[in-house]
């Protein structure tokens, strides 16, 4: 039998999604159901004493759902309980709910969102990260004495590097359909989700019932990246307490303007590097000081800043490291999950640091990388010893294979002429990612899987991942195909519904492949192992397992994930095995600068990535290219701003995001290094190609223009400003 | 049907179809809502991302941007419609989907385009597929494989 691993399986759902057929939660429509709306606060910060209805509407024509309709506790449990799912007194941020509304129709809906006005009266907001006093949560990782280092350090390198708010921008905005509760109390909604589970606790919180009562079913999810990882908790209790006083199905779908409006998008960082190198380059001491905007409430920021801090010394080998890391609290719309989960953020920080000291000792970038990268038997900032499966020699060789960059004189002198106003230039970048939860994080949680036998012979895979796009059930199916020796269309998949699946985790932090796909194997070996036990194995698996069920075998195979032994995770002190294994990528981004208009191009961009083993290569470069686009996006032309905490690129045609015609084409060099403890020795995937992209685009700028640019994104704008600094003479 | 109602005739995917709906309805929710054809997608809601693309007479259109009264005699052709297999069978083929939101906006605007193509007798290329598929957004694949997607369409004509 052909292996599916390593090969090009169709996608199971492909054929719904070419043709049309596949069901988004837009698409949903129960008999009798109303829309879902919500009545929310014009203001950053406030205290919300009531609320003024126009005497011409009829209230009577909708349903209303304040705070004290709430039956449950009127939080969104997520790490904490400090947001409110309506807000009651204090309101926090632009945007936050206030009151529920359900309509038969968009216009009685619109015409009641017009009608109700609420009373606050305003207090003064903070917008400024630097200057909240909230903190939110605050790490320190120390390795050495990375002060006393630096303060006897002939070579002292210091930088600090902002990065904005960045939109997750999936094409199908946010929605949930909720339907009201039956006799026993039990409710179910579907929708637009990545962690079924995250959404269970939510509704059955903010219900009071038991979790098993909540059915949580994911409709045909078009995009997440992190967006749809911990809003859908809020907007699934908001649809289920509309569904529950409407007494009839309710569909909460956003139009693109409220999605980009109210849901969270990347951390603003603001990150400080002070590193001492010796005059050859090697790294003696960082001290790296990260700062994120939590937003107005906790969401997942405290493990953001956790990936952050984690990542912040980059993927480099230095005896004495000092990360100090605060998330904080201030009256924007609280931040959240997107894909690298802070690790871009600190990525671009390390690389531009990278960058300036290989430029002030005069040593070449990849120069500077190679004597300091992370090889097997060297300790990470959190002094984890990394064992095996480190593929920076591979990715950097792959890289230099193909672009030559390290003969390129980065930086070097750069003929002008005045007709000549377009330059080139090259820049690279080389950065790790840590696979699945962060710590102990695997451990607790626990994530399971069932495989079924069916009478036919086939299986019937039992997962909580989510597919959103990356390939998840594709990626499933080689994997037990292999596993098991048979056809991959004879493993089929349940829905993904919490009546329907064990709790495999939410569908995040890189963790699908390594993790669950590594349980996956387990639970299709204990399948097999039983088959052959009770029947042999005589003929094809197909037939084997026909014979094993006809004979009474139990046909359900669940397993469940244990670390690796020896992994240990010291979670007060931040010390320890941070994640089971990291994947290593180098990127390496060419672009031209148009010097009248500062408009960027990328015109070619690789990315050499060791994924361990690539189940399925065509997803995986998928994965690859799509997130590093969304990489060079974040570098130099994806906007957004706020003005008083309300976000001014709230609609599609301003909140840009890269079209065909942004695109460089990509390059993409799959390095296998393979680790021994995921499946046929996979690591993660989907977040890596996001981290590197930027810091790339940036060192080509540079290279360009000679600007070194430090905040993102460098938007013409930025760009045009460094320039006219750096140019007097040109000044209008 | 309600005072601000009119009764509009086109043809949706070769069938003529009659809908009372008011004059500046959308295109795109007369479809989805007044015919049940679902598989036309809003992104943005103004135009911006093309996940809401349909053919007017053969001419790939932005369906939220359409007033239905605009197509009052026109031929509407949808991704339910026939003639959309060989895009499709290399959307999937080439990796050209995956989430599947926009899929069915880039495939039509993808046949339009080869149809085009075809009818000026020009053999399309990367960069004319990058110009083509410009106002079709994704923020999945970095529209490499969707790019290919499109070519491939092509060498499967018959």
């Amino acid at each position: 039998m052909a292996q599916a691993i390593g090969g090009a399986l169709l996608r199971p759902e492909g054929q719904g999604k070419v043709t049309g057929r596949a069901r988004f939660v837009a698409d949903l429509v129960p008999e009798g159901a109303w829309l879902g709306g919500c009545v929310r606060s014009p203001v950053a910060h406030g205290r919300l004493t009531g609320f003024d209805f126009d005497p011409d509407f009829d209230l009577e024509r909708v349903v209303l759902v304040g705070p004290e309709d709430v039956p449950g506790a009127n939080a969104v449990a997520m790490i904490e309980l400090d947001q409110p799912l309506l807000a009651a007194s204090e309101v926090r941020h632009v945007g936050e709910p206030l009151l529920l509304v359900a309509a038969p129709d968009r216009a009685t809906l619109a015409a009641a969102l017009c009608a109700i006005r609420p009373r606050i009266e305003a207090l003064p907001a903070t917008f400024d990260m630097q200057a909240s006093g909230e903190v939110f949560k605050e790490i320190l990782i120390e390795k050495g004495d990375a002060r006393a280092v630096l303060a006897g350090a002939e070579r002292v390198f210091e930088g600090t590097y902002r990065t904005d708010t960045q939109e997750q921008m999936y094409i199908e905005p946010q929605g949930f359909v909720a339907f009201p509760p039956a006799p026993d109390g039990s409710v179910r909604v579907d929708g637009s989700l990545q962690c079924p589970f995250y959404v269970q606790k939510a509704l059955a919180h903010a219900l009071g019932i038991a979790p098993e009562r909540a059915r949580v079913v994911q409709a045909a999810t078009g995009g997440g990246f992190g967006g749809k990882e911990d809003y859908p908790s809020v907007l699934a209790c908001h649809a289920a307490l509309l569904a529950r006083a409407a007494g009839r199905p309710v569909s909460f779908v956003f139009e693109r303007h409220e999605d980009l409006a109210v849901t969270p998008k990347r951390h603003p960082s603001r990150v400080r590097h002070r590193t001492a190198a010796s005059a050859t380059g090697e790294l003696l001491a960082m001290e790296v000081d990260v700062l994120l905007d939590g937003g107005a409430y906790t969401t997942l920021s405290p493990v953001v800043l956790s990936r952050a801090c984690i990542h912040a010394a980059g993927a480099y080998r230095c005896a004495n490291v000092r990360i100090h890391g605060r998330v904080v609290r201030t009256n924007h719309v609280p931040y959240g999950a997107f894909r690298g989960f802070g690790a871009p953020q600190t990525c671009f920080a390390v690389e531009r640091q990278m960058d300036r000291i290989a430029r002030g000792l005069g040593i070449h970038p990849v120069e500077l990388r190679r004597r300091n990268m992370l090889r097997v038997g060297d300790r990470t900032a959190t002094g984890q010893r990394l064992a095996e499966s480190v593929g920076s020699e591979e990715v950097l060789a792959r890289a230099l294979a193909k672009t030559r960059f390290d003969e390129h004189d980065w930086c070097g002198p750069r003929p002008r002429t005045s007709s000549d106003r377009k330059r080139r230039g090259v820049g690279f970048s080389f950065f790790f990612h840590g696979a699945g939860f962060t710590g102990s994080g695997e451990e607790l949680l626990k994530g399971e899987i069932a495989v079924e036998l069916l009478a036919s012979g086939q299986v019937l895979v039992r997962s909580a991942s989510a597919e959103f796009g990356q390939g998840t059930l594709t990626m499933f199916r080689a994997v037990a195909a292999d596993a098991l020796g048979c056809e991959p269309e004879d493993v089929l998949f349940a829905d993904t519904d919490t009546a329907e699946v064990p709790d495999s985790g939410p569908t995040v932090a890189s963790r699908t492949s390594m993790i669950v796909g590594g349980c996956l194997v387990k639970a299709c070996r204990e399948l097999l192992a039983r088959i052959e036990a009770r029947v042999g194995r005589r003929a094809s698996f197909g037939a084997d397992a026909r014979r094993f069920f006809a004979a009474g075998g139990d046909p359900l195979a669940t397993a469940t994930y244990a670390s690796p032994p020896g992994l240990a995770w010291d979670e007060a002190r931040y010390r320890g095995d941070a994640y089971p294994a990291y994947g290593f990528a180098a990127d390496v981004a060419e672009v031209e600068v148009d010097l009248d208009t500062f408009e960027v191009r990328v015109a070619r961009f690789l990315s050499a990535v060791d994924v361990g083993r690539a189940l399925q290569p065509q997803m995986v470069a998928g994965q690859v290219e799509g997130g590093s686009l969304q990489a060079i996006g974040f570098a130099h032309l994806e906007v957004v701003t706020a003005h008083e905490g309300r976000f001014l690129e709230d609609r599609m045609s301003t909140c840009i995001i890269p079209s065909s015609l942004d695109a460089p084409p990509f390059e993409v060099e799959l390095v296998e290094v393979p680790f021994s403890g995921g499946p046929f020795g996979a690591k993660g995937v989907g977040e890596l190609p996001m981290d590197g992209g930027a810091p790339a685009v940036l060192s080509a700028i540079e290279d360009a223009t000679g600007l070194h640019m430090e905040h993102l994104p460098a938007t013409p704008e930025r760009l045009m400003d460094a320039w006219l600094c750096a140019h007097p003479e040109e000044e209008l | 049907m309600s005072a601000e109602d009119v009764e509009l005739s086109f043809s949706v995917n070769g069938e003529p179809r009659r809908v009372a709906v008011p004059a500046l309805a959308r295109l795109l929710d007369v479809l989805r809502d007044e015919l049940g054809l679902k598989g036309t997608k809003e992104g943005c809601g103004e135009g911006e991302c093309g996940a809401c693309t349909v053919l007017v007479d053969g001419e790939a259109l932005n369906s939220c941007l359409v007033p239905v009264c605009q197509v009052e005699g026109c031929e509407v052709t949808t991704i339910e419609a026939t003639g959309f297999e060989r895009v499709q069978a290399a959307f999937l083929e080439e990796g050209g989907a995956q989430c599947g939101i926009c899929t069915p906006g880039m495939i039509v605007t993808t046949r339009a385009w080869l149809e085009g193509c075809a009818r000026r007798g020009e053999a399309p290329t990367l960069e004319a597929a990058r110009r083509a598929l410009a106002g079709n957004l994704c923020r999945c694949t970095g529209y490499g494989k969707i790019l290919a997607s499109a070519l491939a369409a092509w060498g499967r004509r018959p």
